[in-house]
């Protein structure tokens, strides 16, 4: 990890981002484990309010099977409220969310597809470890009923992440960042069709930032999994994004490749990908 | 209105989540493990305190009671009155605030927790029914618990009676007469009625805490709020209810 920084450090005139060249996928047990059936997502004239307050104001959104989607939005543009609603969890007041032509919020919906979130709060079950909360969907849907296999997956999973060996450590005593990383591997060994990321390198330090980063290529490489992921991170944003979705005020400005979207006229996009200082 | 609203919504949301409780029974023996899990803490949390209560209420029953029946020379009657009060009523409706106090509380801290911090989300998003995962273990326990924790203090309890009658100087009661009068009094068909009202405490109990942690919404500061309102609830549940069972059980001369 420091060689590659090493070798990546001089860029053309910003400071060096870690994003900087692409190291090529290595394979794991988990990576091996996953085969999922991407599926794309279709969002018509989503509108949701809390009380009076209208947070989604109509949004429409389109997602390819295998792609990546990055939603980029100020904070309280309801992002995280967005996603709940492609999960499942909250209702809509209006408009639908379809993954591969099926209604969410269908009841057999569960039974053919199967979405995975990593909370922006990580949500990781605190009276369990960090090794049960991992194999806990495994154990639970009684898909592997060979505890060592569980443990070798769940212990591959960690490593994915960067926490190789903390099976036993209980979520209290881990840091923000660790927690969100625990939550990632708990939503990858689901085995999703569409794992949706709610600021997954939020708290992280630039290393760990990249890491995340290579999983979420690797899995697109490798897994072809569908990935919606909702960041503030500008260089994450470019670094996996095939398709940039830009969320502002309850509405979508634009959507559209990164370069697109770095060349976009819109004002307010161009704000949001502005280099933050300079 | 709105407290009329308020009340169908709750009693309508007990109702539920008790029918979906007791369909997800269904899978209790392969939650096995969850369940004895649940037994366990409740043992840990209950015996040794359900154990002095125990003691100082039959005590208590035997102290007020002792001298009263002396007077009229029938002073041996404190065993069966002590034994049937305590298999009857005391016994029962202790354990069942003591279960509250302790077990219920601690299930709507830990349930609405879990509900705040969206650990029951997560659980959603990973197709894992809350209810069976966390609802059905803890009913399955209370309901398991209570009458075992009910016979336990019971014994205690005539114990207590027993001790009591037999120190006081005013009744001076030997321990044998005692129990050969309790065990007079004390058939049954009243053992049995404690133990319905037990199962019937366990079921309201919870239901009730884990409802009330369910359906927590908002900040951590809800989490103390919600153990309040459980506990509470359960206790004037379980005192509202013990009249009505004891009634049923009037009417059908089980009494
Ligand atoms: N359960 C709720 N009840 C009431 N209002 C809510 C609720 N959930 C979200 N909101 C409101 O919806 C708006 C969007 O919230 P959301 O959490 O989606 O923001 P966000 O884009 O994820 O922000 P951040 O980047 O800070 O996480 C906020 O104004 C918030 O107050
Ligand atoms: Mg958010």
């Amino acid at each position: 990890m420091e060689q590659k920084l090493d070798n990546n450090n001089v860029t053309n005139g910003r400071l060096g981002s870690v994003f900087e060249g692409r190291e090529k996928c290595t394979g794991s047990v988990l990576l091996d484990y996953l085969k999922c059936a991407p599926a794309g997502v279709c969002i018509k004239g989503l509108e949701r309010s809390f009380g009076n307050h209208l947070v989604l104001k109509g949004i429409d959104l389109d997602i390819d099977p295998g792609e990546i989607v990055v939603i980029l939005g100020k904070s309280g543009a309801g992002k995280s409220v967005l996603l709940r609603h492609i999960i499942g969890l909250d209702n809509p007041d209006a408009g639908s969310i379809r993954v591969a032509g099926e209604d969410v919020h269908n009841p057999d919906f569960s039974k053919h597809h199967v979405l995975a979130m990593v909370f922006q709060s990580s949500a990781l079950f605190n009276s369990l470890s960090v090794g049960e909360n991992v194999g806990l969907y495994l154990k639970e849907h009684k898909i592997i009923n060979d505890d060592s296999r569980i443990n070798e997956i769940v212990s591959s999973a960690l490593e994915l992440v960067g926490l190789g060996g903390k099976e036993e450590v209980m979520p209290s005593v881990l840091s923000g960042g660790m927690k969100r990383r625990v939550a990632t591997a708990r939503a990858l060994v689901m085995n999703p069709d569409i794992i949706l990321f709610d600021e997954p390198t939020s708290g992280l330090d630039p290393m760990m930032t990249r890491t995340i980063g290579d999983l979420i290529c690797d899995l697109k490489s490798q897994v072809e999994i569908t990935q919606i992921v909702v960041t503030h991170d500008i260089d994450l944003t470019f670094y996996v994004a095939d398709k940039i979705a830009v969320l502002s005020e309850g509405r979508i400005l634009q959507v559209g490749s990164p370069d697109e979207i770095r060349n976009s006229r819109d004002a307010a996009v161009q704000e949001f990908i502005a280099p933050q200082f300079g | 209105m709105n407290t009329v609203m308020y009340f169908f919504k709750v009693t309508g949301g007990l109702v539920g989540l008790l029918v979906e409780t007791v369909y997800w029974c269904k899978s209790a023996f392969t939650n096995s493990d969850k369940v004895l899990q649940q037994l366990v803490v409740i043992g840990y949390q209950t015996l040794p305190v359900g154990a002095l209560i125990a003691l100082f209420s039959g005590g208590v029953l035997a102290l007020q009671a002792g001298p009263a029946l002396a007077q009229f020379g029938v002073e041996e009657n404190v065993g069966g009155l002590v034994g049937l009060s305590i298999v009857k009523e005391i016994g029962p409706v202790m354990a069942a605030i003591l279960v509250a106090g302790r077990v219920g509380s601690a299930m709507t801290a830990e349930i609405s927790s879990m509900s705040v911090y969206e650990e029951i989300d997560a659980l959603k998003t990973m197709d894992i029914n809350p209810v069976r995962y966390l609802v059905m273990p803890r009913f399955i326990a209370t309901v398991i618990a209570l009458p075992i924790l009910v016979i336990y203090m019971d014994v205690i309890g005539w114990f207590g009676g027993a001790l009591v009658s037999a120190v006081n100087p005013e009744v001076k009661l030997s321990i044998d007469i005692y129990y050969n009068n309790l065990a007079q009094f004390v058939d049954f068909t009243a053992v049995v009625n404690g133990l319905v009202k037990a199962m019937i405490f366990g079921v309201i109990i919870s239901i009730v805490c884990c409802y009330v942690g369910l359906k927590t919404s908002g900040g951590p500061r809800e989490i103390g709020r919600s153990v309040t309102k459980a506990v509470v609830l359960s206790f004037v549940l379980v005192l509202v209810f013990d009249y009505y069972v004891t009634r049923v059980l009037l009417f059908l001369n089980l009494d």
